[in-house]
């Protein structure tokens, strides 16, 4: 049933002989083509500009109010290629090695493989846009070895790679603007994709100024909007970000593969209030020289400077004496959260452990510390008020990404025809677990180098029957559509009830964080379960949503995006559920290694779990793809 | 974290505006359980709260990601666009640098070139069409050369990031008397002009930039600085005079 189309032949030729078969679009029939990308990150700022250049008519839709505000310009560390230009012995097939063991042996080895040979070609371009990465005296491309890889393979424009990177995507796309390749409607959230003759044609999006729901048809669809990590409420990801466009196209048909796999990580600022409204991420290289203690006793409230030696519990160090304070981010953000859970956390809410930097200070001097990490740690003066080279700094983890999304096949295509998903969307190339310096590569790889290829495929094969069934906003999907939308719409801006969106918002978080976060049970997510669909009746009977539909209301625009978030939240539970294994970011307390490591089931659970939408509250349905894996050894991780 | 329980009590003094054809006023509001280790936005948010249970509309306002990089944030706070603290968007800016009883004014980015759309929403899309101008350089996918073929000296390559560091949110705009958006212009300009991708179309780029610059509104530069002063990523004015050396330069290349 689930095809994932991935080429036949050798691993290490896939890409090159299904490049060599796909169908090419002849070049003066590519401007009779529209191409609708949702969404101007990394993926979606990359796609539109690439496809443009091929001659496709673009249309890219966002909902900020520039394309340069995407999420993806907050990413900090770096973006990852088998340049080795090191000469450390990286190669493009460590770098795959790296990507599929660090996913837990749970992603797709044709996708992972192709990501890693196209990572080289992504930094050229970058380059040749104009893009600021670090340097060395001699002019040449700086690397650093990051998130524990053994090579330096990563490269970076000081802690501001995604924006570096976006920036030049953007520009890429901008150059299109002016060529009038693509048009760029900004302000635009998508609030469906529409589907005719059982191909996508087009999606329904509503004019953030004026509340006008618009219609824009299509040859083909491609959706570039990012992951669902604020279905926490609290997490590393912008304000906005949702999973409204995902999930509007998953319940017209598009599987959703693996919602489960959320990334969790560890060195964020920790939560201070119950206003607090998102947090922040520190880089972890601060790991490097900092090293992670609790007291030893639980309630001891004592300054830190006040614990002596004897009363602190370097609980990293105590149980992980070779990888110490590197290990693994899901491995230091569950054992933060279990000396927590023992009431030795620290600080106000006692959800906070210590990361001290007092014996990397003695060792090397301030001025080293201050060299490496100085803006990091002004960084968390500005937002804290505490001097971090005199107390330690207070750290818990935080959700920062999902490694879930629309279940995509080797070229890119969800379930539905013509309708694609692009970066963190789409669940492809990170498995249980994404790597440092991967998201950004991935978002690249598919827009510059994936997309404008298998796309052509699909137009060239689908041309005579897109041409035979032609759309128009006339088109009775899209009135059906039109007509939908309004009437949510209107069903939100009824809500009169005496609760704001953020206060349900925030509880579906809580209840999402406690019982499906860092670490989950049978028990936990049954109980998670059983609670959710009462949040959501909680939000239609008692939520608020202030204002009218035909401007500006940003509350409005919560409501819709909430709404989707407590209905998908019953997806990530029943994917959790059914998953009893450990892997990656995915963490049942029943399984685990004696030593308290992720204990997988590679005999039972070796599969993409894509699930199909049924209706709001009833259980998907599971569709697997099984994972084979002919090049690489599955091993289990061990990081004593 | 530092918060003790000492609430603050504030007064705010707030721009509403309905939408583009209002004439807008300040309103004030008490509020008088502020922590101090909350952000600014923190702080809208917890009176949009109140105001939306009242019944009252909340004051819009535009954020995302809250951690000073995506330029989203921005207004006039006591007159200083993201306020008094340098080098801090609105979003890292917290209330503890607040005094308890102060009152706290709060205006839009002003110029006419950002029409106001509604309360502190301003629509800053003229910054696009700067960039569509010109601010790229033209290089298809695909068509790169190996990123080691053409060494850029680490000095260069420096200077090139600081003025790429621009987050595009419009500060210097509104803290500039003559409303210009020089800054903002001559940090994408410089940040071509500095490595050797860009110079093929350096001559072309600065014209058509600074024409569109003019053509949407945006004041001239007279050197008071402000701009820079008000930039939450201390974008040097070292750029605007690299600008200037460009755009004489373009004038009398072929």
């Amino acid at each position: 049933m689930l095809d994932s189309k991935i080429p036949a032949g050798p691993l290490t030729e896939k890409w090159d002989k299904h490049r060599m078969n796909i169908k090419l679009v002849n070049p003066a029939n590519k401007r009779k083509f529209t191409i609708l990308v949702v969404g101007t990150g990394l993926a979606g700022a990359s796609a539109s500009a690439s496809l443009a250049e091929l001659g496709y008519n673009v249309i890219t839709l966002t909902y900020h109010d520039t394309p340069r505000r995407a999420h993806s310009i907050a990413a900090q560390g770096g973006i990852n290629a088998a340049k080795n230009y090191p000469n450390d012995g990286d190669t493009i097939w460590r770098l795959f090695y790296d990507t599929i063991k660090g996913g837990d042996f749970r992603a797709r080895e044709a996708n992972v493989y192709r990501l890693a040979q196209v990572s080289n070609n992504i930094i050229d371009q970058c380059v040749a846009q104009g893009v600021p990465f670090a340097r060395d005296y001699g002019g040449l491309l700086a690397n650093r070895s990051f998130g524990g890889a053994l090579v330096s393979r990563t490269f970076y424009a000081r802690g501001q790679t995604g924006q570096q990177l976006l920036l030049g995507a953007y520009s890429a796309m901008m150059r299109q603007v002016a060529l009038g390749k693509v048009k760029l409607m900004t302000r635009r959230e998508m609030l469906d994709v529409v589907i005719h003759n059982g191909r996508a044609r087009g999606v329904i999006a509503r004019n953030m100024l004026n509340g006008q729901i618009e219609p824009y048809t299509a040859d083909a669809v491609v959706l570039a909007t990012g992951g669902y990590g604020n279905v926490y409420f609290l997490s590393t990801n912008a304000k906005a970000c949702n999973v409204s466009a995902a999930y509007r196209a998953h319940k017209k048909g598009a599987f959703f593969a693996n919602p489960c796999y959320v990334q969790i990580h560890p060195t964020c600022l920790p939560v201070h209030g119950d206003i607090q409204s998102k947090l922040t991420l520190m880089s972890e290289s601060l790991r490097n020289d900092g090293r992670v203690w609790v007291p030893k006793n639980k309630g001891d409230k004592r300054p830190p400077a006040e614990i002596p030696e004897a009363d602190r519990d370097y609980y990293l160090e105590r149980k992980y004496p070779s990888f110490g304070n590197l290990v693994p981010r899901d491995v230091a953000s569950r054992n933060a959260k279990y000396v927590c859970d023992e009431g030795r956390g620290v600080g106000e809410t006692g959800l906070a452990v210590y990361l001290d930097f007092a014996d990397a200070i003695q060792r090397d001097g301030e001025e080293t510390i201050r060299a490496k990490y100085g803006n990091l740690f002004h960084m968390y003066e500005k937002i804290t008020g505490e001097n971090p080279y005199r107390v330690p700094m207070k750290i818990f983890p935080a959700v920062h990404y999902t490694m879930g999304g629309l279940w995509v096949d080797y070229n890119l295509m969800t379930t539905v025809p013509g309708l694609y998903a692009l970066g963190e969307c789409n669940f492809s190339d990170h498995g249980a677990n994404r790597l440092g310096a991967s998201a950004l590569m991935q978002g690249l790889a598919d827009g510059y180098f994936v997309i404008p290829y298998t796309i052509g495929d699909y137009l060239a094969t689908a041309w005579g029957d897109l041409r035979k069934h032609d759309v128009t906003p006339e088109t009775a999907e899209f009135k059906d559509a039109v007509k939908d939308a309004t009437d949510k719409t209107e069903k939100l801006l009824a809500l009169n009830g005496e609760r704001t969106v953020d206060s349900i918002h925030r509880e579906l978080g809580m209840l999402m964080w406690d019982k499906c976060g860092m670490s989950r049970t049978k028990e936990g997510l049954e109980e998670a379960a059983a609670k959710i669909p009462q949040i959501r009746e909680e939000f239609w009977r008692n939520a608020k949503v202030p204002g009218r539909g035909a401007e500006l209301n940003q509350e409005l625009e919560k409501a819709g995006r909430v709404a989707d978030f407590l209905e998908f939240a019953e997806l990530i539970v029943q994917d959790a559920l059914h998953r009893e294994e450990s892997c990656g970011g995915h963490f049942r307390e029943e399984y685990q290694t004696p030593e308290g490591e992720a204990l997988r089931n590679d005999e039972e659970f070796a599969y993409v779990a894509a699930w199909e939408y049924n209706g709001v509250g009833e259980a998907a349905t599971l569709h697997k793809e099984e994972l084979k894996f002919e090049n690489v050894e599955l091993t289990q991780r061990s990081y004593k | 974290m530092s918060s003790n329980g000492n609430l603050l009590q504030l007064k705010l003094r707030v721009w509403r505006q309905k939408g583009p054809d209002d004439a807008g006023k300040l309103v004030e509001y008490q509020l008088d359980d502020v922590s101090p280790d909350m952000s600014f936005l923190e702080m809208l948010d917890h009176l949009n709260a109140k105001l939306i249970l009242e019944g009252q509309e909340p004051i819009a306002f535009e954020h995302d990601c809250r951690e000073g990089i995506c330029g989203a944030c921005g207004a006039v706070v006591n007159g200083m666009s993201h306020g008094q603290e340098k080098g801090t968007t609105l979003c890292q800016l917290h209330m503890r640098k607040f005094r308890n009883g102060e009152t706290i004014t709060i205006e839009p980015f002003r110029a006419s070139a950002f029409p106001i759309i509604k309360d502190l929403v301003v629509d800053r899309s003229a910054f696009d069409q700067i960039i569509r101008a010109g601010g790229y350089i033209s290089v298809n996918t695909g068509n790169a050369p190996d990123a080691n073929a053409i060494p850029i000296g680490k000095d260069k390559a420096d200077l090139a990031f600081d003025a790429a560091t621009c987050i595009g949110c419009g500060a210097c705009v509104a803290a500039c008397p003559n409303a210009s958006a020089m800054l903002f212009l001559s940090a994408k300009v410089s940040q071509f002009a500095l490595l050797p991708q860009g110079r093929p179309e350096a001559a072309r780029r600065v014209k058509s930039m600074v024409a569109m610059h003019d053509e949407l509104g945006f004041g001239s530069c007279t050197n008071h600085g402000e701009c820079s002063t008000a930039c939450p990523k201390e974008i040097s004015l070292a750029n605007i005079a690299r600008l200037n050396r460009e755009f004489a330069k373009s004038l009398i290349s072929v």
